[in-house]
């Protein structure tokens, strides 16, 4: 198993915001967390990134406890963490976000490799790499802030709501590519508004609720249950 | 009718700052009568006009280091670290100990004595200028440990008065006598002083006691040093922060923390390698500093440092380019009120400008409006 999250409970202050998450994902699969706001998406992202610690419970990664491991060093373990809403480093060109994201990397020829490949994925970004960051449309900027992503060749990319606020022919083209990132090997776990979208690539998929999974399944098979069609799916 | 006049004086105010236009049409008007006097000045007397901005920028140099640290703090952890004058003291008693106490500004001359004498001095001089950056870097570095980092989650209010304290504590411990010494000191230069003067004739050096020939600006090696070093220096940093991943870093750090940790950046080392760059400049200007005024003191750093620091905000707080601009303002600023209104005024004027900067544009030339970030 890549990674294992048990009973992971988490606060903001007083505020409890996951209340004993448990959840896994196998190696080349793609897992949705699915929910409506503020069930605990993005705070479960941040965790086990290592921006947030949890006061209690465990996360596995390929068999390592990484609950108290510094998000510096997560990012080395191959675990990447294309946050909510984009957050491109503005100020930087896209090239230097690009050279920002393999950060870790030591090897030159790796970057240099890894750029040309990001490029060939986005060639938007290729024809854009002097302009700054700030000045991308929001589509180019999470073509960006995934490109960055993958600068370091992760084992694990979270993707935290990549189709907000994008029109829905962006939409497809970024799920589009998330395929052919899982297909080329990196596993995902997606975090997603849009549950359709999501339940229509994902292998497998958890529905969050005020900090609580209440339903587990196979992706197909929540798209035909019942109750995710009423809450998620526009319920018809 | 107290409290009307209180409420109509609030409510100009209130109306200048809102109103842009007003303002900065006032500072027009302030300009304008600025560039007049200084117009007529450069008629009726040129020669003594391009003698003050000699001197000008050979003070705002000094101020553009010094500024460097001031902005580059402020752009990563948003805090005015009011310690950073006092780190350009200690730099100027280190490189005055580097010279006096341990002579290495003429170590290459006592190890290779047939070393030519020039290149002996400079790489001497170099010698000593580095071991007052390392010394400020180092410094620098452990008060952002000490003092600093155990207050990053904190309300911004408590480091600000923290660095004031640090400001204090390391101006008295440096008058201790066991420290550095509670007197002024004359600074002794690693190097002699050569002037030179310049006028339409060319250009010759001054022989000690000779007059200086009307008609002529006068230099010395002291403004060519300090120009020279302090757009290396500047230069450096440009490169550095362009161009290495360090530097990137930097200013992935400095735009958003959360995320910059989310690429695997050790933000915190990279707060440290930026508090360490600044005190770093703020110790090659502590010594060129005294090298200009060969005097040293442990209150040396409160005046120059807040000059500095308003350059800063004159530039545009967090802007490199911005404090560079700002600091070359500043030493003209300086030099010509003092030689044209009085020389007390000269500080008059440099802290209008704060109070100007921040009535009319807080952002200053380069600065962007100001953008929260964690
Ligand atoms: N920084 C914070 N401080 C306090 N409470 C927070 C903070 N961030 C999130 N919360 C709270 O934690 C809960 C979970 O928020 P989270 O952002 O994880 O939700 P989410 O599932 O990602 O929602 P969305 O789909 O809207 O992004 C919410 O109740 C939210 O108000
Ligand atoms: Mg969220």
């Amino acid at each position: 198993m890549m990674l294992q999250v048990e009973d992971l409970h988490v606060y903001y202050g007083a505020i409890k915001a996951l209340k004993g998450i448990n959840f896994h994902l196998e190696k080349g699969e793609i897992v949705a967390l699915i929910g409506a706001n503020g069930a605990g998406k993005t705070t479960t992202l941040n965790t086990l990134s290592g921006i947030l610690r949890a006061r209690q419970g465990k996360i596995h990664f390929l068999g390592e406890d990484i609950s108290q491991t510094p998000a510096e060093e997560i990012v080395r373990k191959g675990i990447i963490h294309v946050p909510e809403g984009r957050k491109i480093f503005a100020t930087l060109s896209v090239m230097e976000n690009l050279e920002i994201g393999a950060y870790t990397v030591t090897d030159k020829g790796q970057i240099a490799r890894n750029i040309e490949m990001v490029f060939n994925r986005f060639p938007r970004l290729k024809e854009r790499q002097n302009q700054l960051g700030g000045t991308l449309s929001g589509g180019e900027q999470q073509m960006l802030a995934i490109a960055r992503g993958l600068m370091t060749n992760p084992s694990l990319i979270l993707l935290d709501e990549p189709s907000m606020g994008l029109a829905p022919v962006i939409v497809e083209q970024i799920f589009e590519i998330i395929q052919e990132i899982n297909d080329q090997g990196t596993s995902v776990l997606l975090v997603e508004q849009n549950a359709q979208m999501a339940l229509s690539i994902a292998d497998r998929a958890y529905v969050f609720e005020t900090g609580m999974v209440t339903l587990e399944d196979e992706a197909h098979k929540l798209l035909e249950n019942p109750l995710v069609i009423e809450a998620y799916l526009g319920g018809h | 009718m107290r409290a009307s006049t209180a409420t109509s004086k609030s409510i100009l105010l209130e109306y200048i700052i809102k109103r842009r236009w007003l303002g900065n049409g006032l500072l027009i008007l302030v300009g304008l009568f600025a560039v007049y006097r200084l117009a007529v000045e450069l008629i009726n007397n040129p020669i003594l006009f391009f003698q003050q901005v000699i001197n000008g920028l050979q003070l705002g140099f000094v101020y553009a280091l010094i500024a460097l640290g001031y902005t580059m703090v402020y752009g990563i952890v948003r805090l005015i670290n009011f310690a950073h004058g006092d780190v350009f003291m200690v730099g100027a008693f280190i490189s005055f100990y580097g010279v006096t106490r341990l002579q290495l500004h003429t170590w290459v001359s006592s190890v290779f004595p047939s070393f030519p004498p020039v290149a002996a001095q400079i790489i001497g001089a170099v010698t000593v200028v580095l071991l007052a950056m390392v010394t400020c870097s180092v410094l620098a570095f452990t008060i952002e440990r000490v003092a600093y980092k155990p207050l990053r989650n904190a309300p911004r209010i408590s480091a600000l008065i923290t660095a004031i304290g640090v400001s204090f504590f390391l101006e008295y411990f440096g008058a201790l006598s066991f420290v550095f010494s509670p007197n002024f000191i004359t600074y002794k230069r690693p190097f002699d002083v050569t002037t030179w003067y310049l006028n339409k004739g060319g250009i010759a050096s001054l022989q000690s006691g000779q007059a200086i020939p009307p008609g002529s600006v006068i230099f010395s090696n002291i403004f060519v040093i300090i120009v020279i070093s302090s757009i290396l220096l500047m230069l450096a940093l440009q490169y550095i922060v362009r161009n290495t991943k360090v530097g990137k870093a930097m200013r992935a750090a400095a735009y958003d923390k959360p995320t910059a940790r989310l690429m695997g950046i050790n933000v915190d080392g990279i707060i440290s390698v930026t508090f360490g760059i600044g005190a770093a400049f703020a110790g090659a200007a502590g010594m060129l500093y005294a090298i200009a005024f060969p005097q040293v003191f442990f209150w040396m750093g409160i005046i120059p440092g807040l000059k500095a620091f308003v350059a800063a905000v004159l530039g545009g707080i967090g802007s490199i380019p911005g404090a560079f601009v700002g600091a070359l303002i500043m030493g003209q600023a300086e030099v010509l009120s003092a030689a044209y209104i009085s020389t007390p005024m000269r500080d008059a004027i440099a802290f209008s400008i704060l109070i100007i900067v921040l009535l009319i544009r807080p952002t200053g030339i380069f600065g962007e409006p100001t953008r929260e970030k964690a």
